[in-house]
């Protein structure tokens, strides 16, 4: 590709004093690090949520079939949801985060750096530990929405919902620490002159992620506590003999679950955000129009959520309310598409992988906004709640937004992480096979649903007439199956011998980009001025920057040290919430007594001391 | 701004705002810890008067007991304030009296909720009773869990400072403590305010 051309490719630089082995990996407090992590710990949970929506499909392929049993499709179905939301959407998001955010902001790290680490191991044992399910034979199968009373002793007696209720706890602590650190670190480690409005879209989005993460978890948290509680110790919550009501686990989990669809979905913006501008070389049209849009999802995005409840009978005020709130969130929404649009108005347009994916999903994600906007209205919802047509819908947001955001910001920043350029050729491979595959996968479910195909039912019967669109859809999820395992492959042989990638490989506007690829553990030598929204894009500000990023320091930055105590924290945070599955109360205390040495330990421990003790 | 930008070269405390982080961090946290609290309390709420078998609030409340838990916690906050303002000081007497009376009292406190929940549990209230049982016992043990958690934490800075380990440049922890403490006094409020007077 021609892109390689515009910077000379720098030599690789060696890194200076950066440990490695498995030891290092493990106890690193590194955001670069971490980042790397948990993106490939969300590719794994991608290809084991992929595999369960392929079995889903292979039931589905023709009328009456009896590949699976039922029962297993229930544990297939909710596993498929809550590992793609809770294991895949939100820790691919944090991925980047993690890497990109303070690089964009000019920050050596994120404010607690081993909070970072705790996060990380938080969610990957917290993914295992639901996952271990399988291996008992006794996965969730109450859905990724595990409504109140099904969930009850009375209808799940099983270990199923435990797993659910459990692991879905130990994973919220994850995302409200990461909430909270990144909150802090936009806030207070920008370098000079990068001030708020200064800031990359993606930081921004971001930050207001970061917000709802803080405030939407802790509802599901107390939900989930809630029916923790009705389950191991026969409190009442949502016990309907005792008085209780369902419906209040609806409110609760879609208080959360709402904002929760933006906590996946503006990550995704703000990758495209900077995506499209620096492929069409001009500065983001409307940048500020462009920011409160976000802020404006993220406030309404919290006034929406009964649009989820039209036929739990609510009444006709409040459907009427939640009706005229879902259709004003479609306006910042639609402001942003129109800038995006604007922004290549015109442009020097690179069609590069990362700008293909994200002109998809300018695209795919506009087609599940218009179903959205259809749904947005009670009475049609009335007649497409819990079809697939709604399943349509969400794909086209989820997959069809944040998943190929989360492709693009992968192309995009590949370079900056590895030193190399991802190849293009199999990215376009890669494009053409995710678009084709998505669009025969989730459009004929459109009419499926409209022709009466329920939702999380193991079969159908042929007189419904949907079988051509289910063989369809099937095919296609096979193509998307075989689009992840072309990016799969893309990532190991680029990563070991793609093209060499200077510091500014795609000549982008932002301030990670001034930096080597990839970048030294201390980011920045010393930090630099910023004075403008592309310091890039100006020569005298750029050259400036450069003289400082670039530069090979007397002495380097003193970084904190590595720390084992996250992971045993991590690891005891797990095992006090696992060990709540036997109903004794004081067994899980056994859990909490590690879990408060590891914190003790972490307290008292000198995040510098490997400093120390080299002198 | 030229002096901010040389700070930021030498100084890795520099920080965007001139606010410290951990004190940043840990107001989100209590942003966070709102919403729990607030969940907690809505659904306390929703639940009120809702339940089908006694016995209800009305018939085993003690408002007088709770007002005198309730004024120990208040009591508590001022002892947290001079204590920090001991630490800032740096009178490590100051600082231990102060620190421990937070200690006596918060466990005064918990002292107190341990009776009551006996208390009520003894006059047939267990968790699996009612929409009250559920309702009112993980509500107000949440609240507890947090006022144990912050005896704990303040006794650690309690040992720190006996030993002489808690020194006014390390006041900020004993701030952050203290941010932790007012916040779960200020939950204890509402909860006194909504659960207990308003029947």
């Amino acid at each position: 590709m021609s892109v390689a051309t515009d910077t000379a490719a720098a030599p690789h630089t060696a890194h200076h004093g950066e440990p490695t082995g498995l030891w290092s990996w493990i106890t690193t407090v590194d955001h670069k690090r971490i980042g790397v992590m948990y993106f490939l710990t969300s590719v794994f949970f991608l290809l084991v949520g992929g595999l369960e929506a392929l079995l889903i499909r292979i039931q589905l392929f023709k009328p009456e079939n009896d590949f699976i049993s039922a029962e297993l499709y229930n544990q297939l179905f909710t596993m498929h949801g809550t590992t793609m939301i809770f294991l895949v959407a939100m820790p691919m998001a944090v991925a980047f985060f993690n890497y990109v955010v303070p690089l964009q902001i000019g920050a050596r790290d994120v404010a607690f750096p081993r909070l970072n680490a705790l996060s990380y191991w938080i969610y990957l044992f917290g993914g295992l530990y639901l996952n271990a399910s399988w291996f008992v034979g006794a996965a969730p199968n109450t859905s990724w929405v595990g409504y109140a009373n099904l969930t009850s002793t009375q209808f799940s007696p099983g270990l199923n919902v435990d797993f659910w209720v459990l692991g879905l706890s130990i994973l919220g602590v994850s995302s409200i620490m990461g909430g909270v650190n990144f909150i802090t670190t936009i806030i207070n480690l920008r370098a000079p002159g990068m001030k708020l409005m200064r800031m990359p879209l993606f930081t921004w989005m971001t930050f207001v992620t970061s917000f709802l993460l803080i405030t939407a978890l802790p509802v599901i948290a107390v939900a989930l506590i809630m029916l923790a509680f009705d389950r191991f110790f026969s409190a009442n919550f949502f016990n309907v003999a005792a008085g209780g009501d369902p419906v209040l686990w609806q409110h609760l989990f879609w208080i959360f679950g709402h904002p929760e669809v933006y906590i996946l979905v503006l990550p995704a913006f703000g990758v495209i955000s900077d995506v499209i501008p620096a492929f069409s070389r001009k500065p983001l049209f409307g940048y500020p129009v462009v920011v409160y849009a976000g802020v404006l999802i993220g406030f309404i995005g919290w006034g929406v959520w009964s649009h989820h409840m039209f036929t739990s009978g609510l009444g006709p005020i409040a459907d009427s309310f939640f009706v005229a709130t879902t259709m004003i969130i479609a306006i910042p929404t639609g402001v942003k598409i129109f800038n995006w649009m604007a922004t290549m108005w015109g442009g020097a347009i690179r069609f590069t992988t990362a700008m293909n994916f994200a002109i998809g999903l300018v695209a795919l994600f506009t087609v599940g906004g218009l179903s959205g906007v259809m749904h947005a209205s009670a009475p049609v919802d009335l007649q497409q709640h819990d079809s697939y047509f709604v399943v349509a819908h969400f794909h086209y947001v989820i997959v069809g937004g944040i998943l190929l955001g989360m492709f693009s910001g992968l192309y995009y920043w590949f370079p900056k992480v590895t030193g190399r350029y991802m190849s293009e050729k199999l990215g376009a491979w890669h494009f053409w096979s995710t678009l084709i595959g998505f669009n025969l996968t989730f459009f004929p479910m459109h009419f499926s649903g409209m022709f009466g195909m329920p939702r999380r039912t193991w079969t159908y019967q042929s007189e419904l007439g949907v079988e051509f669109y289910n063989q369809l859809s099937t095919i296609g999820g096979f193509m998307l199956g075989v689009s992840t395992l072309i990016m799969l492959y893309n990532v190991i042989k680029s990563a070991r011998s793609g093209a060499p990638a200077g510091s500014n490989p795609w000549g982008a506007p932002t301030l990670e980009w001034s930096i080597p690829s990839p970048p030294h553990h201390y980011n920045f030598p010393s930090l630099p001025e910023v004075r403008s929204r592309e310091p890039m894009w100006h020569d005298a500000e750029r050259e400036a920057i450069e003289a400082v990023t670039l530069a090979e320091p007397e002495s380097e930055p003193v970084m904190p040290g590595p720390s084992f105590w996250p992971i045993v924290v991590a690891s005891g945070v797990t095992a006090t919430w696992a060990l709540v599955m036997t109903g004794v109360w004081w067994v899980p205390l056994i859990g909490l007594a590690y879990t408060t040495f590891g914190v003790f330990m972490w307290a008292f421990e000198d995040p510098f001391k490997h400093l120390k003790s080299s002198h | 701004m030229a002096e901010a930008a040389a700070v930021a070269h030498d100084d890795h405390h520099y920080t965007s705002t001139g606010l410290n982080s951990w004190k940043l961090g840990f107001w989100t946290l209590i942003g966070s810890e709102c919403l729990f609290f607030g969940t907690l309390i809505s659904t306390y709420m929703v639940y009120k008067g809702q339940s089908i078998v006694g016995p209800f609030s009305g018939e085993i409340f003690d408002i007088p007991l709770t007002t005198v838990s309730t004024f120990v916690l208040l009591m508590s906050s001022l002892a947290m304030v001079l204590a920090l303002d001991g630490v800032q000081r740096g009178s490590r007497k100051l600082s231990m009296i102060w620190l421990g009376v937070v200690i006596l009292l918060g466990a005064t406190f918990l002292g107190f909720q341990v009776y009551e929940f006996s208390h009520f549990y003894h006059e047939g209230l267990g968790l699996d009773t009612n929409l009250l049982g559920s309702s009112f016992y993980v509500l107000t043990g949440f609240h507890g869990t947090h006022v144990f958690f912050g005896v704990v934490w303040l006794t650690t800075l309690w040992v720190m400072s006996a030993r002489g380990k808690l020194p006014p440049s390390k006041a900020l922890n004993v701030e952050i403590a203290g941010l932790y403490w007012h916040f779960v006094d200020i939950v204890w409020i509402v909860i006194f305010v909504l659960v207990y007077l308003i029947q």
